[in-house]
C-alpha cells in the first residue's frame, strides 16, 4: 500500500517520492547508485524521527485520524482468532460503527467490542464514519452482559469522532444509551481493558472506556470535545483548532500525566500506518500483560478499584481540608 | 444590589442569593414566549411561571431548592469543594478569570448546589444546577458534589434528587470533565444498591455530558413542560443532517412521546408530586 503523507509530512513526503524516482532509474540503468539511494533513505528515516519526536498535539489528531490507520477489525484479525462477530441491539438495529463479539486471545475465550471506521468512501458512508446509533451503544451493552453472565473479560477497542448527532439518534435516546453503557460498565463483573486507538471522541468514546486499565497507542487522542468543536465555541473560529488541540491536552503523554490514562503503547516511527505489524506486536504484548494482572485480581477487589478510580476523577480544592 | 447587601460579607451574601438579573428592575416583566406584561410580584408567586401561557421562566439553583424543599432542617453539602484551573486553560479568556467572573456575577462558587433537607418530611439530598454559572457545565465540582450528595443520600437514607439544566461538560478542564460523566453515574450504582430511589428532574436545556450520563439514569425521569432536553445541540443536528428539524424536536413533549421520559410535572406541582412519587417508592405515608 503506499503510504499517503499528511500536510506536516511534505518534506518527507518529496524525499519518498525521490527515491521512488530513483529506484525506478536504478531498476532499468546499468548505473549503481545504491550508496546514494541509502543515503536517502536514511535521510528520510533521520527525518521522520525528528518530525515525530516532535509532534504537536494538533499533529498527533491527524496522525489519529489517518486514513491508513489500522482500525478494529484490523486489529481484531491481527491480535485475535475464532472471532465470531456478533449483531444487533434486540430491539431495533444493528449498528455497523461498532463491531463486536466472541473471540480467543492467546488461546482465552474473551468479548471484543470497539468502534469501527470505513475505508473507503462507500464502507465509511457504511460504518457512518464511526459514529455511532443508540443501537450501537445497546449492542455493546447486550455484549457486556453476556461477557459478565460467562464470565469473559472484555476488551473495547476505541476509535470514533462522536456518537453520532442526528434526529433518529436522538429520537431513540442516544443521551439513555451513552449514560446506561457508564453506569452498567462501572459494576460490570468481570475484567474490563480498554485501548484507544485513534480518536477518542467524548461520550462516544467513553460509552466503551469505563475500564479497569485504559490503555492508549502513543498517536491516539482523548478529548471531551473535538479540537475543531472546541475552537469554533471558544474561539469562534476553526482556524484555532491547533491552539484548541494544544489547551485540552488530548494526547497520551498528556493524559498519562494527569492520571487519566494508565498505559501508552508506543507506535512504530512514523504512526501505526507505517508498519501495521509491529503495531500488533507491541499491542499483544501490552494486552497480553495487563490481561493477566487483572485475572489475576479477585473479582470484588477489582470492582472495589475501579469503583475508587472512578471516584478519584477531578481536580478540585477542598476548603475544608486546609 | 441594595446598600445592605453591599456591605455583607460574601458568605452571607451567597445564602441570601444574587439579585434576579435577567428580570428587569422595575414592576413589570415580559414573558419572553408569549410578549405578555406580567405584574413581577404575579410571577414570582407563580414560581416563575408566566400565568398566561405557562412558559417556565429559568431560575436559579437556590431558587428551585427553595421551591422544592421544607424550610425546616437544610444543610448545604459539599460547599467546600472548589474549582481549580487544571491544564491553566486559555482561550480567549483565562479559565481562572471566568471562573472568578462567574462567582461574582453569579454569587455561586460552581455550577451545582447539593442540599440535604426533606420534602413533607420525606429525607431527600437534592442538587440542582446553576445555569448562569458557566452555563451550568459540568466540571470537577460538579461532579464531586453530585458524588457527596449521592453519599449523603446513602448515609441518612434518603432519596436522591437532581434538577438539571446543563450544556454539558465544561470543556475548560478537558477530560477530568468528560470523566465527571462517568464518576456521577458510577456513583448512582452504589444508590441503587442501597435501594434508595434516584429522581432525575430535566429542566431547560439540558444536553451534552449531563444529558448523557446522570440525568438519562434516574428510576423516574420527570422534564418540566418545554424544556429543550437532547444529547447534540439542535444546530450540530442540523448541520449534520442538512435538514431543518421538526417543531418541538428534543422538547420535553417529544421526549415522553419516544418514552424517553416518564412524566412532565409543571414546575408549580413539582413539590406536592414528587413527594407522592418518593413516598410511594420508600413505602412512606402519603404526606398531606
Amino acid at each position: 500500500m503506499k503510504i499517503s503523507f499528511l500536510d506536516f509530512e511534505q518534506s518527507i513526503a518529496e524525499l519518498e517520492a525521490k527515491i521512488e524516482e530513483l529506484r525506478a532509474v536504478h531498476d532499468s540503468s546499468p548505473l549503481d547508485i545504491t550508496k546514494e539511494l541509502n543515503q536517502l533513505q536514511q535521510k528520510s528515516i533521520n527525518l521522520t524521527k525528528e518530525t515525530y519526536n516532535n509532534l504537536t498535539a494538533w499533529q498527533i489528531s491527524q496522525v489519529a485520524r489517518h486514513p491508513q490507520r489500522p482500525y478494529t477489525l484490523d486489529y481484531i484479525q491481527a491480535l485475535f482468532t475464532d472471532f465470531e462477530e456478533l449483531h444487533g441491539d434486540r430491539a431495533f438495529a444493528d449498528d455497523p460503527a461498532i463491531v463486536g463479539g466472541l473471540a480467543r486471545f492467546e488461546g482465552k475465550p474473551v468479548m471484543v467490542i470497539g468502534h469501527q471506521k470505513g475505508r473507503d468512501v462507500k464502507e465509511r458512508q457504511f460504518r457512518n464514519f464511526g459514529m455511532p446509533r443508540p443501537e450501537g451503544y445497546r449492542k455493546a451493552l447486550r455484549l457486556y452482559r453476556m461477557a459478565e453472565k460467562f464470565g469473559l473479560p472484555i476488551i473495547t477497542l476505541i476509535d470514533t469522532p462522536g456518537a453520532y448527532p442526528g434526529i433518529g439518534a436522538e429520537e431513540r435516546g442516544q443521551s439513555e444509551a451513552i449514560a446506561r453503557n457508564l453506569y452498567v460498565m462501572a459494576e460490570l463483573k468481570t475484567p474490563i481493558i480498554g485501548v484507544i486507538v485513534g480518536e477518542g471522541g467524548s461520550g462516544g468514546a467513553l460509552a466503551l472506556g469505563v475500564v479497569d486499565q485504559l490503555l492508549m497507542l502513543q498517536y491516539a487522542t482523548y478529548s471531551v470535545i473535538s479540537p475543531e468543536g472546541c475552537a469554533s465555541i471558544l474561539w469562534k473560529s476553526q482556524d484555532q483548532a491547533s491552539t484548541a488541540a494544544e489547551t485540552l491536552g488530548i494526547t497520551a503523554t498528556r493524559l498519562k500525566a494527569a492520571g487519566l490514562v494508565d498505559r501508552i503503547v508506543n507506535e512504530p516511527m512514523g504512526g501505526a500506518h507505517r508498519a501495521p505489524d509491529e503495531m500488533m506486536d507491541s499491542l499483544r504484548k501490552a494486552l497480553a500483560d495487563e490481561l493477566s494482572k487483572l485475572e489475576a485480581k479477585p473479582i470484588k477487589a477489582l470492582l472495589e478499584q475501579r469503583y475508587d478510580r472512578l471516584m478519584s476523577y477531578g481536580k478540585f480544592k477542598d476548603a475544608a481540608l486546609k | 444590589m441594595s446598600w445592605l447587601k453591599k456591605i455583607l460579607p460574601p458568605k452571607i451574601k451567597r445564602v441570601i442569593g444574587p439579585s434576579k438579573k435577567n428580570v428587569p428592575e422595575g414592576l413589570w416583566s415580559k414573558c419572553p414566549k408569549c410578549d405578555s406584561v406580567l405584574y413581577r410580584t404575579d410571577l414570582e408567586a407563580n414560581a416563575e411561571v408566566c400565568p398566561k401561557c405557562e412558559y417556565h421562566n429559568r431560575i436559579s439553583a437556590r431558587e428551585r431548592l427553595d421551591f422544592l424543599l421544607d424550610e425546616k432542617g437544610r444543610k448545604e453539602i459539599g460547599a467546600d469543594v472548589q474549582p481549580v484551573d487544571p491544564l491553566k486553560f486559555k482561550d480567549t479568556k483565562k479559565y481562572a478569570d471566568r471562573i472568578k467572573a462567574s462567582q461574582k456575577e453569579v454569587g455561586e462558587t460552581d455550577a451545582l448546589i447539593v442540599m440535604k433537607g426533606s420534602i413533607k418530611n420525606v429525607p431527600v439530598v437534592a442538587a440542582s444546577f446553576e445555569f448562569k454559572f458557566m452555563g451550568g457545565s459540568m466540571g470537577s465540582v460538579v461532579g464531586e458534589r453530585f458524588v457527596r450528595g449521592v453519599q449523603e443520600a446513602i448515609k441518612t437514607k434518603s432519596a436522591f434528587i437532581c434538577i438539571s439544566a446543563s450544556g454539558g461538560a465544561r470543556m475548560q478542564e478537558g477530560l477530568f470533565s468528560l470523566m465527571q460523566m462517568a464518576k456521577t453515574s458510577a456513583a448512582l450504582t452504589k444508590l441503587s444498591e442501597a435501594g434508595l430511589p434516584y429522581i432525575s428532574v430535566l429542566t431547560d436545556p439540558t444536553m451534552g455530558g449531563v444529558s448523557a450520563s446522570f440525568a438519562m439514569l434516574g428510576d423516574i425521569i420527570v422534564a418540566e413542560p418545554q424544556a429543550l432536553i437532547g444529547f447534540a445541540g439542535p444546530r450540530v443536528i442540523e448541520q449534520t443532517v442538512r435538514e431543518t428539524l421538526p417543531d418541538g424536536f428534543q422538547r420535553a413533549e417529544f421526549l415522553v412521546d419516544h418514552g424517553a421520559v416518564d412524566i412532565i410535572i409543571d414546575r408549580r406541582q413539582m413539590r406536592d408530586k414528587l413527594s407522592v412519587l418518593i413516598a410511594g417508592l420508600m413505602k412512606l405515608p402519603v404526606a398531606a
